[in-house]
């Protein structure tokens, strides 16, 4: 990767991703591998766009992991509590 | 509104996801090692503070919480999330395990008086002692009106009017500010305090107090007699006919 903004964004992405990770319901170590493996299937991208084209399915990632937190402690504390 | 102040409340509790695990000797439960986060209903309370903020309803949040060391960690997700400023009260973890409501209230309604607050929420009730308490004992210690399990929350002409959620519905209650709000599950979906945010608040100012400073003593009113899990159900049998069934009933005394 030659354009070295695009080089911190996506260190950035892969640094938020694992920081979300740490919740996740199988485990961090499963998080983590998997997020490894679909970073490095995609290290020898060099295309600027179909780089920031990934990095945009990354931030739509952390998006959805956050929805998937937010509702799984809803639902636990609606199990909890209301029913 | 200029100068409208809200002050919300912190626990640190037990992490909802956690399977909670009897202390052998019976005096608590597990706390070493074990993750902790803010109280889910307080992440509630949080949120609907900072979207009062970002309504220009309100000016300036403070976040407190109460307990040992660790609480700043809870404190500084609150800052994460958009509260300006937060006060830590710092007890020894030993005192901590005897802190009831009472001792918390206590302390919500100094700072509140101290700090000149036109609104306090706190979570409804914390989900690892489930007192249900502290919001409606800091109404009655400031003798603010109070609105609990706030499911919604509008400001008109000075006034707050607030959905409830009771048994069987909602009611919906007008009150005047300064008050006291304990927020409900329904009440928003509280925003997920990102990694970037949470950097930044390391910068937001956090101020350690003791409870001392207000002149709290936190001497305990109540004495764990014993922890104990909740009765395991027990495992069920399988029939091979309707007589078995109706035999089995039968002696059970079910029939």
């Amino acid at each position: 990767m030659s354009n070295p903004k695009l080089r911190s964004q996506v260190i950035n992405l892969y640094k938020t991703l694992l920081y979300l990770g740490k919740e996740y319901p199988k485990g961090y170590t499963y998080f983590r591998d998997r997020c490894k493996t679909a970073f490095m299937k995609n290290k020898d991208k060099t295309d600027e766009e179909e780089i920031k084209m990934l990095i945009a399915r990354g931030k739509f990632v952390e998006k959805e992991l956050e929805a998937l937190y937010m509702l799984r402690k809803y639902r636990t504390l609606k199990k909890r509590y209301y029913e | 509104m200029s100068g409208f102040r809200i002050l919300v409340g912190c626990k640190r509790v037990i992490d909802y996801a956690v399977k909670v695990r009897v202390k052998p000797d019976k005096t608590g439960v597990v706390t070493e090692g074990v993750k902790h986060s803010m109280n889910p209903f307080d992440e509630i309370a949080v949120e609907e503070a900072v979207r009062m903020k970002e309504k220009k309803l309100a000016s300036e949040i403070i976040a407190v919480s109460c307990g040992p060391q660790q609480c700043q960690e809870t404190l500084r997700t609150a800052l994460a999330m958009g509260v300006d400023r937060a006060i830590h009260v710092i007890t020894e973890p030993k005192e901590y395990e005897s802190m009831q409501p009472i001792h918390v209230s206590k302390i919500l309604s100094k700072i509140a008086t101290e700090e000149k607050a036109d609104l306090v929420i706190v979570g409804k009730q914390a989900i690892d002692d489930d007192c249900n308490q502290t919001g409606q004992m800091t109404a009655s210690l400031l003798d603010w009106p109070q609105a609990t399990f706030a499911s919604k929350i509008e400001k008109s002409n000075g006034d707050l009017s607030v959905m409830r959620e009771i048994d069987g519905g909602l009611e919906t209650i007008k009150v005047k500010v300064p008050a006291v709000l304990t927020s409900d599950l329904r009440l928003n979906e509280p925003r997920y305090a990102t990694l970037p945010n949470i950097m930044k608040a390391k910068k937001k100012p956090l101020v350690t107090k003791k409870p001392s400073d207000y002149g709290v003593d936190i001497t305990p009113r109540q004495e764990i007699v014993s922890v104990e899990d909740p009765p395991v159900r027990q495992a069920g049998q399988k029939v091979e006919s309707v007589e078995e069934l109706v035999t089995k009933l039968k002696e059970a005394g079910l029939v």
